[in-house]
């Protein structure tokens, strides 16, 4: 049986949250935290969270699980209790609109405006830009990031200011575009950066690290984003 | 961009560059002065005294006391725009925030002052 505490609020029923406890038959399969969520829905259809892919690409699944930020779908329970006790809680510092579901708002603020988009004003060939192998090789490790908000969510420097701190999420999408080969907006968008907040919050204290599940690294991107500023400035 | 008037650099970059060489500075004078006292053979009024006859040491120790108000001033406006935010605490955290700096503010002219002082003073 394993044993699965479940943060639980309603605002609309609920004073306060609170955490509910169930219990599963997992029949002693390595199910996923995705599978228990799942399974418990069936028995309480009350329970809210949100997932769509089940296989690590969508990012909609990004919770707290026992502890630690990570998506319900690729987390097997046998990493996630493995004293038999699931503890689920909603990513921490985002505001609760309902059981698992945290408001997202905040965190795509940042990102939008990081504009995550190609700049380039030179007139486009007739076929493609093209991009030589190895300036194609910088964007790895960047553009696989599926926005699931784990990172800037472990981030105590996002919890405090999250209106002004872009995150590590959006700092590393920030590098994706300036390290593009394709991109000619560079020195707009490292002046967009160069306050005292939305890079400079970051205290590589590494929480983003620790806990992307894509295996993406923000305070290396950070770090670059940093020399960026500095080689340019001196 | 965010606007932030009262950084020390007001840009993020200048902070934390200050950050960085003031901290050099701190690590340096330590050294010197810690390695002065162990290392001088009869340490006392004398020697101490006549360390601070020369101006290369009253100087280094006025950097020193600078890089100190800078580093710290950097790292306490971290602080407390950290801590003491209107998103936590409404219109009260600007008035707290305000109060705090000019503390902080009248702390180091005061120690600049007196440090001057007491440097150009002996
Ligand atoms: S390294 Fe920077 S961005 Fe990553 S968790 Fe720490 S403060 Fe946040
Ligand atoms: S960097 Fe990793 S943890 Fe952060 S949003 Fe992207 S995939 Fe998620
Ligand atoms: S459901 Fe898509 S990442 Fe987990």
């Amino acid at each position: 049986m394993l044993k699965v505490s479940i943060y639980r609020y309603n605002p609309d029923t609920d004073s306060a949250p609170y955490m509910q406890d169930y219990e599963l038959d997992t029949q002693g399969k390595d199910l996923m935290v995705l599978d228990v969520l799942e399974l418990l829905k069936a028995e309480d259809p009350s329970l809210a969270f949100r997932r769509s892919c089940r296989e690590g690409v969508c990012g909609s699944d990004g919770m707290n699980i026992s502890g630690k930020n990570g998506l319900a779908c690729v987390m097997p329970i046998s990493e996630a209790a493995p004293k038999g006790k699931l503890v689920l809680r909603p990513l921490p510092g985002l505001p609760v609109i309902r059981d698992l579901v945290v408001d997202m708002e905040q965190f795509y603020t940042q990102y939008k405006k990081i504009e995550p988009f190609l700049q380039n004003d030179t007139p486009a060939p007739a076929i493609e830009r093209l991009q030589s192998p190895e300036d194609r090789e910088k964007l790895d490790g960047l553009y696989e990031c599926i926005l699931c908000a784990c990172c800037s969510t472990a981030c105590p420097s996002f919890w405090w200011n999250p209106d002004k701190f872009i995150g590590p999420a959006g700092l590393l999408q920030a590098y994706r575009f300036l390290a593009d080969s394709r991109d000619e907006a560079t020195d707009e968008r490292l002046s967009k950066l160069d306050d005292p907040f939305s890079v400079f919050r970051c205290h590589g204290i590494q929480n983003c690290v620790n806990v992307c599940p894509k295996g993406l690294n923000p305070t290396r991107a950070i770090g670059h984003i940093r020399n960026m500023l500095i080689t340019r400035a001196v | 961009m965010v606007k932030a008037v009262t950084g020390f650099g007001r840009s993020g970059l200048y902070d934390w560059f200050i950050q960085r060489v003031s901290a050099v500075v701190l690590v340096a004078y330590t050294l010197f002065i810690v390695g002065f006292i162990f290392l001088s053979k009869d340490f006392g009024y004398d020697s101490w005294s006549a360390l601070f006859e020369q101006r290369w040491v009253r100087v280094f120790s006025l950097v020193a006391l600078i890089s100190t108000i800078a580093h710290a001033w950097i790292g306490l406006w971290s602080v407390i725009t950290d801590y003491l935010t209107n998103r936590m605490m409404g219109g009260k955290a600007t008035v707290l925030r305000i109060l705090v700096e000019v503390l902080l503010g009248a702390v180091a002219v005061f120690y600049a002052v007196w440090g001057i002082e007491i440097l150009w003073g002996v």
